[in-house]
This record gives structure tokens, C-alpha cells and sequence, in this order.
């Protein structure tokens, strides 16, 4: 028999409830925490600013209001509205006044602000004019990597505007001592100091920020035991009175020591969860492996007879669905890249321990059917497969995967701890990764991995190639030679290399320029007594005092490189079908097929500038007829004729994702270009730099500011999607799709790659739709595959909910490193959701 | 090692990867060209004739049919080892009728042995029974169809008798490991439980055959019909419901065999 008591349990009514009550309105912008961070910045104008950030946080905890809501057994909310936010003016605030007539209505992840909110907001903000990470990054940013971010090559928006986040922080710990024992850590660690010491002053004044950042955690937990026990005084039904008299004797006892019990170790991890969304603005906030943390606990409930399995699940339901109560408003066009209101909290189960043996218990059962229970997007639920994982596991995560809400990922240890080794953790952190985020491994508690520094458009470099470093009109990059002087592909594949290292200079420039100002601006004491060896160094994870340090930054747009050089290969050089000059036309006309509004406006511009130098007048109406010519595709029929004809022979060039070695070999070289030359630079913080292969959904807007690349793809339409092939260019089915993805590096892109695939339910129907779905998985990784993730949900359910999205409030899908609400998601989205290939064939 | 016979040709039209629903685990099916049924709910008609011949899909003209020698099919199969691996999967021949090339068939069976994969057919058994002798060797699973067990009525919906069929089948339970009766289940032809009940009393007299597969009628061939410019004598048939299947399955079940619905 199984070693696993994996019984499934039914969803208890309380968690019905707690999501009809979370989902009840747009989430809603609140101005509190603006207020009290502004209040105390000016109270402490002339003190350090680790000492600022410190008081700050006091600040915040001790006025905030908190609320309880209605039958949570789990408490602790950062806004009084069920999944609204809180703003963090020390970031960035300029873009969210810009946008406060428009934040209610765009499509992408909407927010409610009330005009009284407006104005709070509008008067705490303007004491931060001057003094904000972003500001302070625009100035230490050289001035052509503004230019490069201006031109859309890549964008580090992210962290510029808003904090890190994208760590994991020593839960287990937190569990076992409190944040006593973190206090008392740092209490050692001062006497130890002498007042001699070269870095006394920064030490000090760290250490004495970690303490009150602690105590103001425990602290802020002592307000809600006193509120659970005014409203257990006041409550008539008794059920409900016991329940808030536990919950005002676990906020008396946690965070502040050591958890005693399951329901106290789930609301000590709470706490720890949500004050770190508080202090900062970052996502990615990854719970990590809590079944291996929370265990203990579980364990010993269980052994002593205190608990049922069924009210642990219950409880554990309650903490995923506080995990969605956590929002964050982002600028408009972040929100589009990132949609679906996603913070990306990654809590994975499964693995290995840190000595190699399997790790899966029972909790990690209760993770899937959590997930299960409450089916919404957080926590962005992952798994840990290796070679030792028990088939039952698999099995279950994949019932879960049938249900179509995108969950769980699966990630291959076997690919991601030798890779770790390769970043240099020692074998038993590699052992014990998590996941941050949307794909990308570390070790919990000793990592700042700046995991998402940009979205790097590899397609863009390509362009600057053909433009020889022009790029709307101006000269952005190197100057690579002119396309029609290449005489050879290695030259034309040169010149892309040359520019691909430029551009990542630039990229390398922006980051480290970013992650110098939140050292200076926002170092985060709360966090950083939780990230191992902080207090040793006596100074902040923004200042390098991580353990491990790392920035990574995703490249985009491998499938669309790998055959865009693949067919210039083929039809310019191999069979001289055309010439590089005519495939630079056949570009720039986007091949002959029409152009949107503003691309039209632009060219008419430039046309009809063009004609004013030649000496000619342009009247109004002249102007028009350019613009109808321009939309109407602007190229004569011959010309058009041409087109088609080059298009039909890229179509009939071999394509990225169809199982074919030599292609596949020449994508992960492709890949190369990116992966390779980024290992080579340093951060402030000491750390390295890795790539990851995934664009979150980045690729879809991002794809909007990409001309035509050589591969057939028209103008501002999405690029390919992570590591997957180009959408609709797979056409043998998922193992031949599988097999070529499975040939690009995995290891390389140790910050992570994505692997996306598409099926109709009918793909896991029976026992034997879960065998064949879980041998697919296995057999991927068996040839190396780091990640691959599905949404299970028909073609024809995802139209239905285009047009009727008032039926599909609660439609979950996977999106890229995460699960979103499809009805939330912008309407390009959610198309090229639909374009993915769909596998058929179950 | 003689290896000739991964020289000998024959003739397919498709291969087709990550199938899930002929034979165990994910598998690669090769479809061989060439039958001498005529089944009117036929889902490939292509597959129908030996000769190489055109086929017009979504305005294009496609040839469908090719001549490959074993060792070019099994490079293609061979790509999804991995796969076979894991979830017990392997080759499964398919057509058309790869009984009427059983040179080749025989030695795609034998060349997916000598690698280890599980193999498979799917057969309409309408062949003289040397023919199967010379696959049998190298065939884990025989899926073979008794689509009606009334000669005439075979013969009006398939263009052949069912006698030579039935007496293979027989035969093939004798000589084969693993036997699995699959009946497709087409309106006004086969889908009554009286006449399920007989295909599967028929079933049960095969010695060590105990499991029948019921194949729900579905209208994917029809394009291609007019595509190779014939008639579909069953436009307007639409598919049994679930409700309906699951009462023919229950008429099989009553006889005690196993049945599914599905493959």
C-alpha cells in the first residue's frame, strides 16, 4: 500500500464563503500606508536611512487599521478592502497620479480609487518628488541605456518602479523561534561590535533596524489579538466566539515565539507573508517549500491527537485563500505584462531534502488539494519532480492539472540542482531549492536573486542588424556594417552577436544601476533579518547581504531568432532565393500586409517629411492620401505578389519545435547569444549575473514594439512564448514539440525557462489520460527539460469566455510562470492564450 | 546481424506521434495504404486505395502516399523513445489494412522488437491467415474489429463478408498473446444492444479474449471524402450520445466481458 495518507477531503462551506467574500468587488486602491511612511520619513529626516526604513515600518504597523473578516481562522489583512492594495510613494508614485483617471477602467488588472483616496494620496506624494528609487536610478543609468529602454530593446521596469520582492525568506525559522529569536540574534551580534570597529556605524544602525523592524511585527500581531478578543466579547454565536478566542491567543503567541501547534504555525507563516508585501512593494514574495517547514507541526498535531486531517486541510485552505487577499497595483504597462492581478507567491512541494532523499509527505498531497479546494490563481503552486518521486504524487498533481486552472508547474530537479552547483551553492542548498516567482530556483533564506530584472526582446537586436544600429531615425546602437555589404551568413550572424552584446551591456548597465539605488534608497531591515547572513555582515540583502547574490534577467523571443537566422540561412545564403537587401524591404513593408493606425501615422509622417525636402508642398489633403495609401499596405501588387511568395518559402523553411536536430541544434545556439555573454558581468551587490528564458506575458506587449522578424512574423503580433516553439509552428504533436525544447540549454538558464503546452481536457480523461500525461512529463525531463507547465481548457471555452465573461468570473488559466483569471486579462492575452498550440490527439 | 529487412519498402500514408488510444502508453502509429474493406463511416478514406493518389484539404492538393523502407519509418518512430519508455508505449501499425503488405508490416514489427517497443495493430483481419503468421512473431497486442456479426449486413456496410473474419479471429485468439475485439459503433448499422450483445457473445467464445472496446461513430473523415471526390453515403448521421453508449456498454457488460467505451 501507499506510504502516503492521501485521502482527498471535501472543501469545507468556510472557504466557499472566504472567496465569495474576497471576490465581491474590484479590488480597491488604499492611501494608509502612503500616509504613515510619509509621516515618519519626514519625522526622521536626518537619521540613516536603514534607521528610517526601520521606524517607517513601526510606524505603518502600529496606525495601519486592520480588520478581521468574516470567518477567518487565518488573520492578518494589509487593507481593510478584501483584496485591495496599498501604495509605496518611496518606489515610484508618478505614474499611478498619471494614471488616476484611467486605473479603473483599463483592461488590464483594474483597481477602484475613491476620489478622497486621490486626494490623501496626491498630498503624501508630493513630499517624495526627488527622493525615490527610481529617480535615484534615472541618474546613475548611462544615458544610452535610457535611450536602448526608451527604444523598447529591453525593459527593466520592474524593480525601477517598484520594489524586489522575488525572495524566500527563512519561514522555518521564523516557525521554530519567533522573531524573538531573531532579535536575540541580532542583540549577540551587538555585543560583539567594538566601538572601534571600521563599520561600527553601519552595523549599529542595521542591527537596531532588524530589531524594531521585529518587534514591530509582534507588536502588530498583539493588535489583533486584542481586536479577536473585543470581537469574541461582543460575538453572540458561540462557534464562532471559540474560534476568535484561538485566534486572539495564536496572535498573542506568534510571531512573537515559536509556534506551538498547525494553526499557530500556519498564522506565524502568515504574518511573515504578508508584513513582507508591507515593508515593500515587490511580488514574488515565494512561500517556498511549505511542506517541509510546516510539517513539524502538522505531525505532531496529529500524533498528540489535537487535530483532524480535515481541519488542518481547512486551515491550510484558509492560507491560500489569504494568499490572494495580497494585491498590488502596477503602471499600466507592467499590469499588461504581468496580468491578472498576479503576485506570483510560488509554493512548491515535493523533492528532494537536503541529503538527497525524497522529501514528499503528506502535507505536499494537501498542497495539491488545497489548490484543489480553492481554486484560484495564488499561490502560484508548483512541484518538484526527480527521478525518486513517488508516481502517487505525480498522479495527484496531474488531477490537478485536469481541472484547468493552470496548476501545478513542474520542475526538474534533476536539471535545477546541478545547475545551482554550476552558480555555486553548495550541494545541499542546490538540494534544498525553491522556486521564486514564476520559474526561477534559489536557495530559501540566503538568496537575493533579483530573479526578474528585465524582459530582454531578443528580437529587437536582429532589427538593429538590418538598421545597422538605427532605429527610428536615431542611432541607438553599434553601427554592425550595412546588410547588403554581408557576404557570408557567419558575417550577418556576427553583426547580430555584436549587437545582442551591446544591447546587454546596456541592460547589465540599467540593472546594476537600479539595484545600487535600492540599496541607497530601500534597504529592507525586516527582510533582511530573515536572509541568512545579513546579520553576520551587519548590513542589508540590498547592500549584498545575501549569502548568495545573482540578478537575472529574461530573454524573450528564441523561438523567433532561431528561425529568423535559420531562414535567412537557408534562402539568402544556401539557396540564394533572395538577397539580404530584399528581405530588409520585405521587413520594412511588413510583408506587404497592412500596418496598425499608429505605425500608419508614423510612416505618413516620414513620408511626407521626406517630400517637403525634396522641396514639395504638402497640403491636408495630400497628407490623407499617403495615410490611405500606407494603411492600405502602401506596396504595389507586384510587390505584394513578391511578398506572399518569400512568406510561402519561409513557411516551407524548417521551423523551431518540430523534433528536426539540425534546427533544434541551431536554436540552442540561438539561445547562446543570450545566455552566454550575460555570465559574464558582476552586480553591486558581488553577485553574478544568470539568464532565464521566459517572458512572463511580457511577450505579447513586447511583441507590439517588434517590427517583422525574418521568420514570417508580422509586425507588433505577439513573439513566441518562453522556450516554447513559435505558436502554431509546432505541428508534430507534443513529444516532437517536447523533444526540440528539451534541446536548447536548460542548464545555462539557471534563472529559469518556461516550457508552455496547451491541451484539451479530453487529454487526461481516466486513469489513463493521467498515466500518458505524467509519462510526457517524465519523459521531457528525462532529456533535460527544466520546467513545463499546461492549461488544460478547450479552444471553444476560452471563445465562450471572450464573449461571455460574466459566466467565467472564476476561469483560472495559465498564463506564463502563473495562473490568472482569463477574464481579467487583456484582450491580446487572451488571443494569444488561444493561438497557443492546442494538442489534440488523447 | 542480418539486417536486410529494415530494407524492405511498403507504402504509408501518415505517421502519426503521442497517440494515446491504440494500444498502451503513448505511442507512434504508421498508417499503411491500402484496404479491401470499404466501410462507409471509413475515418481515412485515403487510406482505402493501394495507389498513390491526390487529395484536395483546405484548398490544397496534398499526395497522399509514399513509399519508405522499414529503416526511414523506424527513424521517425524511434524519436520517441523516451516516451515509449516511460509510460509503456511503443509502435502501433494501422491503415488502410497492413495485412495486405505483410512483408513490410512484419518487419516494421520486427525492427520495433529489436528495440525494445511494445507493438501493436489495429486490423480488420480480412486476409488469408498466412499472412497474419508472418506478423504474429513480433505482435504484442492484435486490436481487430467485428464490426456486425450478420454476413450480409457486413457486407452491405463494408463491401465484404464477415466469414473469413470471424474464422481469423478464432485463429488469431489461438496464436496471439493479447487479443482485443473493438467494434465502431455506427447508427443504423451496429448500435443496438442485441446487436452489441452478439459481438460480444462472439467475443467470449475466443479462447483467452475478454475485452471488447466500444468506438463511438465521429464525422472527422468527412471532409476528405469530397477532398478525393466521393460521395459520404452517411452525411447527415450524427454521433451516438453518451447516454446511448453507455446503454450498449451495459448490454456487453450483462454478457461478462470487460468493455469500455473508447480505446
Amino acid at each position: 500500500m501507499t506510504k502516503f495518507n492521501r485521502a482527498d477531503f471535501p472543501k469545507s462551506e468556510r472557504i466557499t464563503r472566504l472567496v465569495e467574500h474576497l471576490y465581491a468587488k474590484m479590488p480597491e486602491i488604499e492611501a494608509d500606508r502612503a500616509e504613515l511612511i510619509t509621516e515618519s520619513y519626514r519625522a526622521t529626516e536626518n537619521e540613516p536611512i536603514i534607521t528610517r526604513r526601520a521606524k517607517a515600518f513601526e510606524h505603518i504597523l502600529k496606525h495601519i487599521p486592520i480588520v478581521i473578516r468574516p470567518d477567518e481562522l487565518i488573520v492578518g489583512s494589509a487593507t481593510m478592502a478584501p483584496r485591495g492594495c496599498q501604495t509605496f510613494p518611496e518606489f515610484s508614485y508618478e505614474w499611478l497620479e498619471a494614471e488616476f483617471d484611467t486605473i479603473e477602467k483599463r483592461t488590464a488588472d483594474p483597481f477602484y480609487i475613491s476620489a478622497e483616496t486621490k486626494a490623501r494620496l496626491k498630498k503624501a506624494n508630493s513630499y517624495w518628488k526627488g527622493k525615490t528609487t527610481s529617480e535615484l536610478a534615472s541618474a546613475y543609468m548611462a544615458p544610452q541605456a535610457r535611450m536602448a529602454i526608451e527604444h523598447n530593446i529591453f525593459t527593466p521596469g520592474n524593480y525601477f518602479y517598484n520594489g524586489v520582492g522575488h525572495v524566500t525568506v527563512c519561514y522555518g525559522r521564523i516557525l521554530k523561534e519567533g522573531f524573538e529569536g531573531i532579535i536575540l540574534q541580532a542583540q549577540e551580534a551587538i555585543k560583539k561590535l567594538n566601538f572601534g570597529d571600521a563599520d561600527y556605524a553601519t552595523r549599529k544602525h542595521f542591527l537596531d533596524a532588524v530589531i524594531i523592524s521585529c518587534q514591530a511585527a509582534i507588536d502588530y500581531a498583539g493588535r489583533y489579538a486584542m481586536l479577536a478578543l473585543d470581537m469574541a466579547r461582543r460575538e453572540k454565536d458561540e462557534a464562532r466566539k471559540k474560534e476568535l478566542l484561538t485566534i486572539a491567543e495564536n496572535c498573542a503567541r506568534v510571531p512573537a515565539k515559536g509556534a506551538r501547534t498547525f494553526h499557530e504555525a500556519c498564522q506565524s507563516f502568515w504574518f511573515v507573508q504578508m508584513l513582507l508585501q508591507m515593508e515593500s512593494s515587490g511580488h514574488s514574495i515565494s512561500p517556498g517549500r511549505f511542506d517541509q517547514y510546516m510539517y513539524p507541526y502538522f505531525k505532531a498535531d496529529l500524533d498528540a491527537g489535537r487535530i483532524t486531517r480535515e481541519y488542518a486541510q481547512e486551515l491550510m485552505d484558509c492560507v491560500w485563500v489569504k494568499l490572494n487577499d495580497l494585491n498590488k497595483a502596477r503602471d499600466a504597462a507592467s499590469a499588461e505584462g504581468f496580468a491578472g492581478y498576479s503576485l506570483f507567491q510560488n509554493l512548491i512541494a515535493g523533492g528532494q531534502d537536503e541529503n538527497g532523499l525524497d522529501a514528499t509527505n503528506d502535507l505536499s498531497f494537501m498542497c495539491i488539494e488545497a489548490s484543489m479546494h480553492v481554486a484560484l490563481p495564488q499561490p502560484s503552486l508548483s512541484v518538484r519532480i526527480w527521478n525518486g518521486t513517488p508516481h502517487d504524487f505525480m498522479i495527484k498533481a496531474a488531477e490537478l492539472t485536469r481541472t484547468g486552472i493552470g496548476l501545478p508547474a513542474y520542475y526538474n530537479d534533476e536539471v535545477i540542482i546541478p545547475a545551482l552547483l554550476s552558480r555555486g551553492l553548495t550541494l545541499q542548498d542546490a538540494r534544498d531549492y525553491n522556486i521564486i516567482g514564476c520559474v526561477e530556483p534559489q536557495k530559501a533564506g540566503k538568496t537575493e536573486g533579483w530573479h526578474d530584472a528585465a524582459f530582454f526582446n531578443m528580437c529587437r537586436p536582429l532589427e538593429l542588424v538590418f538598421s545597422n544600429g538605427m532605429d527610428e531615425g536615431k542611432q541607438i546602437s553599434i553601427r554592425t556594417g550595412e546588410v547588403e555589404d554581408m557576404k557570408s551568413f557567419e558575417e550577418f550572424y556576427d553583426a547580430y552577436k555584436a549587437q545582442m552584446n551591446y544591447m546587454l551591456s546596456l541592460l547589465v548597465n540599467a540593472d546594476n544601476a537600479i539595484d545600487q539605488a535600492h540599496a541607497e534608497r530601500c534597504p529592507l531591515p525586516f527582510l533582511s533579518g530573515m536572509i541568512e547572513d545579513c546579520i553576520g555582515r551587519g548590513k542589508s540583502v540590498q547592500e549584498g547581504g545575501a549569502v548568495y547574490n545573482f540578478t537575472g534577467p529574461q530573454g524573450f523571443g528564441v523561438a523567433n531568432m532561431a528561425d529568423s537566422l535559420y531562414a535567412i540561412k537557408k534562402l539568402v545564403f544556401d539557396e540564394k532565393k533572395l538577397t539580404l537587401a530584399e528581405y530588409k524591404e520585405a521587413l520594412k513593408d511588413n510583408y506587404g500586409h497592412s500596418v496598425d493606425d499608429k505605425r500608419a501615422r508614423a510612416i505618413t509622417e516620414e513620408v511626407a517629411k521626406a517630400l517637403v525636402q525634396q522641396g514639395k508642398t504638402v497640403d491636408e489633403e495630400q497628407v490623407r492620401k499617403i495615410y490611405d495609401m500606407v494603411c492600405s499596405s502602401g506596396v504595389s501588387p507586384e510587390k505584394k505578389a513578391r511578398y506572399d511568395q518569400l512568406l510561402q518559402w519561409i513557411e516551407d523553411v524548417p521551423k523551431f519545435g518540430n523534433d528536426l536536430s539540425e534546427v533544434d541544434a541551431f536554436a540552442r545556439d540561438v539561445a547562446y547569444t543570450y545566455t552566454r555573454p550575460l555570465e559574464t558581468y558582476k552586480n553591486p551587490r558581488g553577485g553574478q549575473y544568470q539568464a532565464g528564458l521566459y517572458p512572463v506575458s511580457a511577450n505579447v506587449p513586447l511583441g507590439a514594439q517588434t517590427g517583422a522578424t525574418p521568420d514570417g512574423r508580422l509586425a507588433h503580433t505577439p513573439v513566441a512564448d518562453g522556450v516554447s516553439p513559435s505558436a502554431g509552428k509546432d505541428v508534430h504533436g507534443p513529444t516532437a514539440s517536447a523533444n526540440s525544447v528539451s534541446r536548447l540549454d536548460h542548464y545555462i538558464a539557471s534563472n529559469g525557462t518556461l516550457f508552455n503546452m496547451k491541451f484539451h481536457p479530453s487529454a487526461l480523461a481516466g486513469r489513463n489520460g493521467l498515466e500518458n500525461f505524467t509519462a510526457l512529463i517524465r519523459a521531457y525531463f528525462d532529456q533535460k527539460g527544466s520546467h513545463m507547465q499546461f492549461n488544460v481548457v478547450s479552444r471553444e471555452t476560452l471563445l465562450d469566455a471572450q464573449k461571455n465573461p460574466e459566466k467565467y468570473k472564476s476561469l483560472v488559466v495559465r498564463v506564463a510562470g502563473y495562473s490568472a483569471l482569463f477574464t481579467t486579462l487583456s484582450r491580446s492575452l487572451q488571443d494569444d492564450i488561444i493561438r497557443r498550440t492546442e494538442q489534440q490527439g488523447f | 546481424m542480418d539486417n536486410e529487412y529494415l530494407k524492405t519498402t511498403g507504402r504509408i500514408f501518415d505517421i502519426q506521434r503521442f497517440s494515446v488510444h491504440d494500444g498502451p502508453g503513448i505511442r507512434t502509429i504508421v498508417f499503411l495504404k491500402g484496404c479491401a474493406l470499404r466501410c462507409r463511416w471509413c475515418c481515412n478514406p485515403e487510406s482505402q486505395e493501394f495507389r498513390i493518389q491526390n487529395m484536395v484539404m483546405n484548398g490544397k492538393t496534398k499526395v497522399v502516399g509514399r513509399d519508405v523502407t522499414v529503416d526511414e519509418v523506424m527513424e521517425e518512430v524511434l524519436k520517441d523513445v523516451p516516451y515509449y519508455r516511460r509510460s509503456g508505449g511503443g509502435l502501433t501499425l494501422s491503415g488502410g489494412e497492413s495485412l495486405l503488405q505483410p512483408d513490410f508490416a512484419a518487419a516494421l514489427l520486427r525492427a520495433a522488437k529489436e528495440n525494445g517497443l511494445n507493438t501493436a495493430i489495429e486490423s480488420t483481419g480480412f486476409a488469408p491467415f498466412e499472412n497474419i503468421q508472418k506478423l504474429l512473431p513480433y505482435l504484442d497486442l492484435y486490436l481487430m474489429d467485428i464490426k456486425h456479426t450478420d454476413s450480409a449486413t457486413h457486407k452491405a456496410f463494408t463491401g465484404q463478408p464477415n466469414e473469413l473474419i470471424k474464422a481469423n479471429a478464432k485463429l488469431i485468439a489461438e496464436n496471439c498473446g493479447h487479443l482485443i475485439i473493438r467494434t465502431p459503433v455506427i447508427p443504423g448499422f451496429n448500435d443496438t444492444p442485441a446487436e452489441i450483445l452478439n459481438i460480444a457473445r462472439f467475443a467470449l467464445t475466443l479462447p483467452g479474449v475478454s475485452e471488447l472496446h466500444l468506438l463511438p461513430y465521429h464525422r472527422l473523415g468527412q471532409d476528405k471524402y469530397a477532398g478525393l471526390g466521393r460521395e459520404y453515403t452517411l452525411m447527415g448521421v450524427e454521433p451516438p450520445e453518451p447516454e446511448k453508449m453507455e446503454r450498449l456498454k451495459q448490454a456487453a457488460l450483462s454478457t461478462g466481458i470487460y468493455c469500455q467505451i473508447g480505446g
